[in-house]
């Protein structure tokens, strides 16, 4: 089991050293046209890959540390983002993020988990995983965007809540449970995307809303797939295994019927191209806020209420 | 023929299917003293010696709590399907076969209705002994429809929970079973009628962080292991051993998560107190 994403990106990572390499020279007009065959070779090959990646890759690709994270996707899809913090009972967590933005011309609010990007502000952001405060403070802000009746965009990247002492003493699990329920009853429109990671009640923390989109790597699980193969394989080795066996992707849930749709991503994933990336999310946004601001709050509620009452797999007898 | 012949195991590894064994005289758990099951029995699974909770089956549950045994089980015929054909070491449809077989649940929570105290009530018991009292797309429907059953009748709903959590096998559909029940519960809560959710051992992860959190009252029993994250997964995380009682019922009720602890003789009691107050009919 490799879990490096370089492992599998390493044709597309030696054409795109080559391409830097030739581009610190003189450009020279063979140079150029070397260049540009070079560009259209690392498409072909990044789609080639990309279009052949396992449920296990995919997870790479959502965890990818060059993955655009929700505060990218802000500054390149809103405007105005104003920042709020803290949850008004215990603290701040800056593994979530949250406040007021302009989309489209429409004020909104924003809420999301946000991973760090090097050692320290990963450290700040506690690896995206959300303490007690976190989900308070986005509930927080939530309720507040219903009394003032904006639209709620919320943005979902994490590992999963964090296991620690101080979460359990604080009420993780209250926190959790009180936003499935609170979001379940919010009466203004919410736009759910999952980014990367999709990691468990962490995740469907920020999750319950009128649409849930997927960008097209990223994953959605009740569990990790390391976690996952501790439990069932008897080994965190096989993870692989236990993310095919979980379906957990983004193509698999739509399926499943748990999201509306997937949202395309440049050749070779996000990461190779973040602002191109926003671009591809930007109209799905779009188009669920201008449909759901068309229904009336208990019409918003109902549809709400029946689109995750039908959700599940059982028989009858 | 040979000198030896190798041991064959059981085909399934036993889970403890409740945690009396069978026989005359059972050894407690907590205190290791060897009692004479009747008594055990007598005292409601407690133990007479030092108060140890042993775990009981759904329809223990529900013996205790409606009035002369009486009720009637609904939402039976849900049964699991196999969603995303999941297979480990084992085929999933396979292991729910052996655990339908022994456990005689069809899965991991029976849903009735009956009287307690005379009271109209609505009781879904979960069941450990089915793969861990784990929660899939059945526990969600069963107990999605038994909250809007109760919202129908204008009926109380009490859940017993005793579960480690999200069945992994069903995947997502496991996850979206905590948003589908919460958004049910928010129902209840808005045609004013009440929820009490009892916190038995083990109640942990998405069973936890959805509907066990979110009663008018959570009750817990005394000792139960109550959380989000597994002890295990915590010490793996911080690296370090957790303190004596982490995540008891006590630390719960010290942390302001738990209403009240309620030892299993007075749960009835106490349940129908509360339901009286809740209903006005005090």
């Amino acid at each position: 089991m490799s879990a490096d994403p370089s492992q599998f990106e390493e044709p597309i990572l030696r054409i795109r050293k080559q391409i830097e390499e030739l581009s610190a020279q003189e450009p020279e007009p063979a140079r150029l046209a070397e260049i540009a065959e070079l560009q259209s070779k690392l498409t072909k090959v990044s789609s080639e890959i990309y279009s052949k990646l396992t449920p296990w890759q995919k997870t790479l690709v959502a965890r990818h540390p060059q993955r655009p994270y929700t505060l990218d996707f802000v500054s390149l899809l809103f405007e105005d983002f104003l920042e709020v913090h803290g949850d008004r009972k215990f603290g701040d967590d800056a593994a979530v993020v949250a406040g007021l933005a302009s989309f489209r011309g429409q004020a909104c609010a924003v809420v999301g988990h946000q991973k760090g990007r090097n050692t320290k502000e990963k450290v700040i952001r506690n690896f995206g995983q959300p303490r007690p405060e976190g989900f308070r403070k986005a509930l927080r802000v939530m309720k507040m965007a219903a009394k003032f009746k904006l639209p709620v965009f919320s943005f979902i990247d994490t590992q999963g809540a964090y296991p620690g002492v101080g979460a359990e003493e604080r009420g993780q699990a209250e926190a959790i449970a009180v936003n499935l329920r609170e979001m379940a009853a919010l009466p203004v429109p919410i736009v759910v995307t999952v980014l990367g990671e999709g990691g468990s009640g962490g995740a469907l923390a920020l999750g319950v809303g009128d649409r849930v989109n997927m960008l097209e790597y990223s994953v959605y699980s009740v569990i990790s797939p390391e976690g996952c193969a501790a439990i069932l394989w008897k080994s965190a080795a096989s993870a692989p295994e236990a993310a095919a066996a979980m379906k957990i992707t983004a193509q698999d849930l739509k399926r499943l019927g748990v999201i509306d749709e997937i949202v395309p991503e440049p050749v070779g994933g996000a990461h190779a191209d973040p602002a191109k990336a926003g671009e591809l999310l930007s109209p799905y946004l779009e188009k669920a806020m201008k449909e759901l601001m068309k229904l009336k709050p208990a019409l918003l509620l109902e549809e709400r209420y029946k689109k995750f009452r039908k959700m599940g797999f059982y028989e009858k007898g | 023929m040979a000198w030896f012949r190798k041991e064959k195991k059981p085909k399934e590894a036993v889970e403890k299917q409740t945690a009396i064994p069978e026989g005359l005289w059972i050894k407690c758990d907590e205190c290791k003293e060897v009692i004479y099951r009747k008594e055990v029995e007598a005292n409601l699974n407690v133990c007479p010696k030092c108060g140890y909770h042993f775990r009981l089956t759904a329809r223990e549950r529900f013996e205790i709590l409606f009035d002369d045994n009486k009720y009637k089980e609904f939402a039976g015929d849900v049964r699991s399907g196999d969603p995303l054909e999941f297979r480990d070491t084992k085929r999933y449809r396979d292991r729910l076969k052996v655990y339908q077989q022994r456990v005689g649940t069809g899965d991991a929570v029976l849903c009735a209705e009956g009287k307690l105290d005379g009271m109209n009530v609505v009781i879904c018991a979960m069941e450990y002994a089915f793969m861990g009292g784990s929660m899939g797309s059945v526990v969600g429907e069963k107990i999605t429809q038994a909250i809007e059953r109760a919202i129908d009748r204008k009926e109380p709903v009490i859940i017993v929970s005793c579960s480690g959590g999200a069945r992994m096998q069903e995947g997502i559909l496991s996850l979206m079973q905590m948003a589908k029940i919460s958004a049910a519960l928010a129902r209840l809560s808005d045609a004013g009628l009440p929820f009490i959710s009892i916190l038995t051992d083990p109640t942990t992860g998405g069973v936890t962080a959805s509907y066990a959190m979110l009663g008018d009252l959570n009750i817990a029993e005394p000792k139960a292991l109550i959380g989000f994250a597994g002890p295990r997964v915590i010490e793996q995380t911080i690296r370090q051993t957790l303190p004596e009682g982490f995540q008891r019922a006590e630390f719960l009720v010290e942390h302001g998560m738990v209403d009240l602890i309620t030892p299993r003789v007075e749960m009835k009691p106490a349940l129908s107190r509360f339901l009286r107050f809740f209903l006005q009919k005090a």
